[in-house]
């Protein structure tokens, strides 16, 4: 990384990353290439091991990439899914597109911001859930939808929300018992 | 031994697939059955999910919407044998909303195991891609172009002539990109057959790229689709193994091959320079054209794009001759579309039909009216850029010119139908909302006009100055429609028009107290 001619224009680090984030960007961005059109791949794997995109990461990343720290923040801005703090243990997205809002989510929405304690977009206190609106997840025939990780469900009333959140609960549970 | 098939499909998935096929799976071991426990796509019959079917002599049979809780007593009914229970609709291919459909693209799916490429090609996979292969390019061109295949995106661009384009150009490397970035509200038939059948679009893709003469392609799902993008990957890990991608394409001169990419969360990235942007790892800003992608498109090269539907329309159009494909449909729509019934629907699904059938025999021939008993109000077809349809127009054929008529558009062929309890002017307000959270940014119209439509909306639902915001919403809508750079603020109007000249009343409602001003925070 050393050897790489550095473009004037670039605003990166000149040393090598040492905090743990910025060490596994790097390592990140080495498994795909280096490649700057892998930006995007690179961005939800960082996000994946570490549940949000650092803010020291982007100039690494940039660097690595060979882009200016600028672009690769006007990337992690633009998509909804890339998340500059820290989310909730479980993010629980909840569509409220056009079919989702003709089978009632809006009222999905209500039960849910009330259960957890956070409105669209935020956190529950404990840190447990992050609780957002997405607009389709391509489960239309049966509304209203949520994800939960890679997990849909289906046909979600404020009763079936409960009880999705009473077994998340204790799925974390078992496992910190495990752990 | 008896097969059983539990589909695999997200929406099967949602509603408890898994915990049934584990059920069934115990219970056979308890029982001492020999079964083998087959994870097919869906049938589309999406209303019956979990749909179990068991292979017996007779066919398969399907029972369905099954619970883990009822598999003991399927079992004790003895459904190995195919027999009576309440939750059994006899054979599967009787169903009439199955029986009824012209299934071309989805001919495979919900019947193969989605990632046997055995399965494939016992069932007519490879069939056209082997032809393909024998052929001059410009041959299979020509074959598209007679089909009368249009993009089934929702734009209806004859897709032989897209192809053609990128045919005739000459650069050192050619690109195709497959659109599978399915936000529409009420659309599930690229993910469906991803998930389903993904051989279909490798080979699709592979045909068109033998076509245009590209060499590489990418595949654009969006992040909402996990079961469809690990579908898709380990379906493209199987080919490869198989020589249907990669160098010499069974022996042949070709050369192609595939990679997945992962949106992340953007609509406008399902507008075709906008997902370029966002392959090429940039912001999702939709381009100016000229230049077309068919001339400078991924990376500055010559790149065909096409939307999982029309590449997934072509192995058959292949096998079988662009003919065969011409003659479903009507007018200058031609072959199938794959209608999805979705919202406040009874039985919501996947309706593949030729052209020409209407949204009404739609929702009540196959859809059984609202789920909740309600009349049907307003049915918004297209996805959330396409117009909303009072009853009056629920007879119109489906037909992309038919549809340009009434001010409104086929689209990806989502179906989102809801009851008498839905308020307009609510709706209206979403679509410049929805508008205003995932424009680009990129032109004014859209990105200053979705906020500007909101605030009117919300003026004329308070009652302030109703009339002349009127007036002002639909200046706003010809300045979106006639100034905005690409479809997403150029067709954030049709809801909204729509939608007040439909339904004039929700727009003439007493204004609610003050709510709307919170909501509006």
């Amino acid at each position: 990384m050393a050897k790489k001619p550095k473009s004037p224009l670039a605003f990166a680090p000149v040393n090598a990353p040492s905090n743990p984030a910025d060490v596994k960007a790097l390592a990140v961005c080495a498994a795909l290439g280096n490649k700057p059109d892998e930006l995007l791949e690179i961005l939800h794997a960082l996000q994946h091991d570490l549940g949000y995109v650092p803010e020291s990461t982007l100039p690494v990343i940039a660097n690595a990439l060979n882009l200016s720290r600028a672009e690769v923040h006007g990337v992690v801005t633009f998509y909804h899914d890339f998340k500059r703090a820290p989310q909730g243990r479980h993010t629980i997205k909840i569509c409220r597109a056009e079919a989702c809002q003709a089978m009632g989510t809006e009222k999905l929405c209500d039960h849910a911001e009330k259960k957890l304690g956070a409105k669209l977009g935020g956190t529950s206190k404990d840190g447990a859930y992050t609780v957002e609106a997405v607009y389709c997840l391509g489960n239309c025939a049966l509304s209203p939808a949520v994800l939960i990780g890679d997990r849909l469900h289906g046909k979600v009333d404020a009763k079936r929300f409960d009880e999705i959140v009473a077994s998340l609960d204790n799925a974390s549970l078992s496992q910190e018992t495990a752990a | 031994m008896i097969t059983i098939f539990v589909p695999r499909d997200a929406a099967a998935l949602s509603v408890g697939a898994d915990d049934v096929a584990a059920a069934i799976a115990s219970e056979a071991k308890r029982l001492e059955k020999d079964v083998k426990i087959v994870r097919n796509g869906t049938r589309g019959m999406l209303y019956l999910e979990p749909l179990v079917e068991v292979e017996t002599a007779k066919g398969r049979v399907a029972y369905g919407p099954v619970a883990a809780k009822d598999v003991p007593d399927l079992f004790n009914a003895g459904f190995l044998d195919g027999a009576k229970h309440k939750l059994c609709h006899g054979p599967t291919e009787d169903i009439p909303y199955f029986k009824k459909q012209e299934r071309l693209t989805f001919a495979r799916c919900g019947i193969t195991d989605p990632l046997s490429i055995e399965d494939y090609r016992q069932h007519g996979g490879f069939v056209g891609l082997s032809k393909a292969l024998k052929m001059k390019t410009i041959d299979i061109v020509t074959e598209v172009t007679a089909s009368g295949l249009r993009g089934r995106g929702g734009a209806g661009f004859p897709t032989g002539i897209k192809w053609k384009t990128v045919h005739d150009i000459k650069a050192d490397q050619k690109y195709i990109a497959c659109n599978a970035d399915e936000g529409d509200s009420g659309t599930f038939a690229d993910r469906m057959l991803m998930e389903g059948d993904p051989f279909c679009l490798i080979e699709g893709m592979t045909i068109a790229a033998i076509a245009g003469g590209a060499t590489k392609g990418y595949i654009y799902i969006r992040s909402e689709y996990p079961h469809a993008v690990q579908a898709m990957r380990e379906a493209i890990t199987i080919a490869r193994k198989a020589n249907w991608l990669g160098d010499k394409i069974q022996g042949s001169k070709y050369a192609f091959d595939l990679y997945v990419r992962v949106g992340a969360g953007a609509y406008i990235c399902g507008e075709e320079t906008s997902m370029l942007e966002s392959i090429e790892g940039k912001r999702g800003i939709v381009r100016f054209k000229p230049p077309i992608p068919a001339i400078e498109g991924l990376f500055g090269k010559p790149t065909i794009i096409n939307n999982v539907m029309s590449l997934a329309a072509v192995p058959i159009i292949l096998a079988k001759g662009g003919e065969f494909y011409k003659n479903y449909g009507v007018g200058r729509s031609r072959g199938t579309l794959a209608f999805q019934l979705a919202g406040n629907i009874k039985q919501g699904g996947l309706v593949e039909k030729a052209f020409g059938v209407t949204t009404r025999q739609l929702i009540d021939d196959w859809g059984g009216g609202t789920a909740t008993g309600r009349p049907v109000r307003a049915v918004q077809v297209g996805g959330p850029l396409g117009a909303y349809l009072p009853q009056s127009k629920l007879d119109v054929p489906m037909d992309y010119e038919e549809f340009i008529k009434i001010d409104a558009m086929v689209g990806h062929g989502g179906l989102v139908v809801f009851d008498d309890s839905v308020d307009m002017a609510k709706m209206a307000r979403f679509a410049m909302e929805f508008c205003a959270i995932e424009s680009c940014g990129k032109c004014t119209p859209c990105r200053i006009g979705a906020q500007r439509g909101v605030e009117v909306i919300d003026k004329i639902i308070g009652d302030d100055n109703r009339a002349k915001n009127l007036e002002l919403l639909e200046d706003l809508c010809v300045t979106m429609t006639d100034g905005s750079l690409c479809a997403m603020g150029g067709l954030t109007p049709m809801p909204v028009m729509s939608a007040v000249k439909g339904f004039p009343n929700d727009f003439q409602r007493k204004a609610p107290e003050k709510k709307i001003a919170e909501a509006a925070e």
